[in-house]
Formats: structure tokens, sequence, C-alpha cells
């Protein structure tokens, strides 16, 4: 990954911005200039919030050499409430992954161009710290 | 004292949060692994250390204590001036990553933002220079944070204490802050204990010679001028929490210059997660800021080898207790800990590499 690809994304990958639709009103994410749902072209930028629950995930035990040491990944979609988004879910044991568990977004990283190259860092998932319910 | 360092009018900390990763070595394991005696390393009084996790750095660990620093702050994250990143594992050798929390947080564009380096006390001059930028009233709002993956050469007595962990607060004026300065005070020397070599992946230290003419010498130094500046005794205080690179030293210290275990015990955190480096004695702070009462005094004195030391004299106030439930405490993150034997942690920390560099 370039670090111009990097630099770019970083507003939806560490911030959480997404895309609302001032037509039909519903959020998204990743953000696109056209909304998913209707296709009207007036979308703002949305922050979505940093808390949900997970719909459904599966969990990866074969990787690249780049992600050996992560391995194994658990992959999820969580649902945000206004959105769903898919993400990786970190600090947990694959035996304790469970749908409807409850997640809070965290900042990691998620890749490094070898040793020189550039370092990734995204928001992922972990179960939830405090349950304030 | 010539410098004529002034005490303290209109400063505080407004909000305080600390990160502690999910993993815990117990050093027994370490010594299984290298066969050092429990006779060794019984004397360093800790029982286990922090681990962080494949995905974790100094900057992601930063990251989350700032955001609960910001949080129990309850502003804005573009009101806030500076951001300064102390660390002695910085990721980018060249490259800060100060930018990177302060624009995850939303901070950034405008504000300052560095790096600091001096060992383990960069993030308590930050503390320094945050209560210089706010009393001044260039800014209004500066985010200290103190983080470390603490490095050590696998086999050493370094690995039984060196841990991860961050800490970090939003510095303000006195007005509507959990605790105000009423003081500091910075003692430094050029003290060759401890260093790392540029390109060195290992620190390397001066194995006795850490003690007398470093740690002791220079907190004994800057908690004496502290004290001198505002007339005030040990006794004064209701809490005392100094660096901690293992279980021993703050307990010597604190009782050397008139401490009581009472003052010393809540601020202690070595014992359980070992050496944080710039987190050390600023999660023993934010810990005690967790249970503090308003009208309490706080003393906390870090240290960097190098060396130097700062020492800061703090009072709560009435808002403590309406900012204490609006992050994680220390304690929320010790009840997610899961223990992992060496194995796991030359993992996570890769100590074992998958190609020769």
């Amino acid at each position: 990954m370039s670090a111009p690809i990097v630099w770019r994304f970083k507003e939806s990958k560490q911030r959480l911005v997404g895309g609302r639709c001032d037509s039909c009103g519903r959020a998204f994410y990743p953000l696109t200039y056209g909304c998913p749902y209707c296709g009207a072209r007036s979308v703002k930028e949305f922050v979505l919030p940093r808390e949900g629950k997970i719909v459904s995930y599966s969990i990866v035990y074969s990787t690249t050499d780049a992600a050996r040491f992560e391995t194994p990944i658990v992959l999820a979609l969580v649902d945000l409430g206004v959105a769903r988004v898919i993400a990786e879910i970190t600090d947990i044991d694959p035996s304790e992954v469970s749908e409807d568990m409850k997640v809070e977004a965290v900042l990691r990283k998620v890749r490094e161009e070898g040793e020189s190259g550039v370092i990734v860092y995204a928001l992922k998932f972990r179960p939830l710290l405090v349950d304030g319910d | 004292m010539s410098v004529g360092f002034k005490a303290e009018k209109g400063t505080g900390i407004h909000g305080w949060g600390v990160y502690v990763p999910r993993y815990l070595l117990p050093l027994d394991d370490i010594a299984r692994v290298w066969g050092w005696a429990k006779q060794q390393y019984a004397g360093l009084g800790v029982e286990s250390k922090a681990i962080a996790g494949p995905d974790e750095d100094s900057t992601t660990m930063g990251y989350e204590a700032a955001l609960n620093a910001i949080r129990r702050a309850r502003i804005e994250p573009k009101s806030i001036g500076a951001v300064f990143f102390g660390t002695e594992s910085k990721p980018y050798a060249v490259k800060p990553s100060a930018t990177i929390i302060a624009d995850a947080l939303g901070i950034a564009p405008i504000t300052m933002a560095s790096d600091l380096e001096f060992a383990c006390r960069a993030a308590s001059e930050a503390l320094r220079i945050s209560i210089g930028l706010v009393s001044s009233g260039m800014m209004n709002y500066s985010l200290v944070i103190g983080s470390d993956t603490a490095q050590a050469m696998p086999g050493d007595v370094l690995e039984f204490t060196a841990s991860s962990g961050a800490a970090a607060f939003v510095v303000g004026p006195a007005s509507g802050s959990a605790a105000f300065f009423e003081g500091s005070f910075t003692y430094v020397t050029d003290t060759p204990d401890f260093w790392r070599r540029e390109g060195m992946p290992y620190p390397r230290h001066g194995e006795g010679f850490t003690g007398e003419p470093a740690y002791f010498h220079h907190i004994i130094n800057s908690v004496r001028g502290l004290l001198d500046q505002l007339g005030l005794r040990p006794s004064d205080f209701d809490y005392a929490v100094f660096h901690q690179p293992n279980g021993k030293f703050p307990v010597k210290v604190g009782k050397i210059l008139g401490f009581t275990m009472e003052q010393l015990k809540p601020g202690l955190v070595t014992p359980i997660i070992g050496n944080t480096y710039n987190a050390s004695a600023l999660i023993g702070l934010a810990k005690i800021l967790d249970e503090a009462k308003p009208g309490q005094r706080i003393l906390v004195a870090p240290f960097g080898s190098g060396a130097g030391s700062d020492a800061f004299s703090l009072i709560v106030t009435d808002n403590i207790e309406s900012r204490r439930g609006l992050a994680p405490t220390f304690s929320d993150y010790l009840s997610r800990q899961v223990r992992i034997d060496y194995s796991l942690y030359a993992r996570y920390r890769e100590k074992i590499r998958l190609m020769p560099k």
C-alpha cells in the first residue's frame, strides 16, 4: 500500500468517516459520491458511532506472511445502528467471539510495508471494555 | 535557586486517561526460559508485566489513553492547541506519532504537535511545557501523552520489568480542572545510567549505577526543590507517586524523602503491570485520580535516565467526581487481562523473526 493511498483513506479508516444522504437520510460506509440506497448525489461526510454489535463473523486461519503475527484474524460485520461496517475484531480469542457481542472501535496497526515502509493504522473493533447498560 | 522556578498559577488537569494492554506475562515464565533463580529477581518486587498485542505500538496505545483523557475533559478536540507525545519506543525513527494521534482524534490541523525524547521522562517534561503554554495564555488546552512498548534484550534483567502501557492528560486552565497544579520543579544532569544508540534494538544500562547517582539522586533533588519552593512537608500530601522501574525503588525513595506506605501504595502499579517507561509514574497518577477526593494533595515525580526528574504538586478539585466515570479506569483495563506465556510474548513482540535482517 503506497503512502498516498494511506493518506487518502485516513479519514475513513482512522475516524470512521462515512456518508449520509441528504435525500433519503440513510448513513453508509465507506463514503461514496452517490447514495448506495437511493442514488442521490447529495451526500455529506458523517462520523459513524464507535460502538456496535457483531452481526456475523468469519475466522481466517490461512493468511499471508505479512499477517503471520496476527493470525488467526476475526473479520466481522458490525452493526453501528445507523450503518454497518466490515472490520477486524482484535483483543479476542477466536473461541470467544459471538453474534450480538458488543464491540467498540480502537486504533491499531493493520499493515506494515516491510521494515522500512509506511505503517498503516486503522480502526478495528474489540469487545466493549465498559458496558454502560 | 538561581533559575527561579515559579509556583504555578492557574493551570490544571482537565482530563486523564490510561491504556494497559490485554496480555500479562508472569515473571516466573521469563525465569523459566532463561534459567534465572527466584532469588535473582524476587527483589524487583514485580509479579507480572503487561504486553502489547501484535497489532499495538506506542502510537495506538497513546491514542487510546488520549481519547480517554479528552472524554474526561469534556472538550472539543479542535480546542487543543498542542499534542506532545513522550516515548522511547517510536514506531518511526523519523515521522512524528503526535501527528498520527492528532489527526485520528480530530485535533489537527490547527495545533502544535511533536514527539519528545528523554528516556522515561519525556512526557513529564511535556507536562511542564504545557503548564507554560496554558499559563502564558498561548492556548487553552494541551494534550500530553506518555506511551511505551519498552524494549529489553531477551534474557537481560531489564526483560523482567520492561512492559507496555500509556497515560495521557489534558492540561488547561485551573478553573474547571479536576486537579490544579500548585507547583513544579525540574532537576537534570548528564548521567549515563541507561541509553540506546541509534539503530540498536535494545537499550543498555549501568546495572547498579542506575540507582544512587541516577534514580535516587535526581528524584530526591526534584522533590526537595519542590517542597522548598512551596514550603511543604511530605506529611502535607495525601498521595505520592514516583517513577517505577521496579517495585522496590519507588518505595525506597519515598521512605528516604519521608513518605509513608499509606501515601505510596495507591500509586504503585509496576508490581502488577511492570515498568511502562514514559507512562510509569503517570499511570500511577491516573490511578490516584481514579480514586482521589476533592481537596486532597498529590505529589508526582517521574524520572528519566540520562538523567532528570520533575516533581509536581496537585490539588484535587470538586470536579473530579463528575469526570471519573466518563472513561475506563485503570482497574477496568486490569479486569480484562489474560495471562500468556513466554512463547506468545516472543511472538507478539516480534522476538521471533520470519526473515533474517
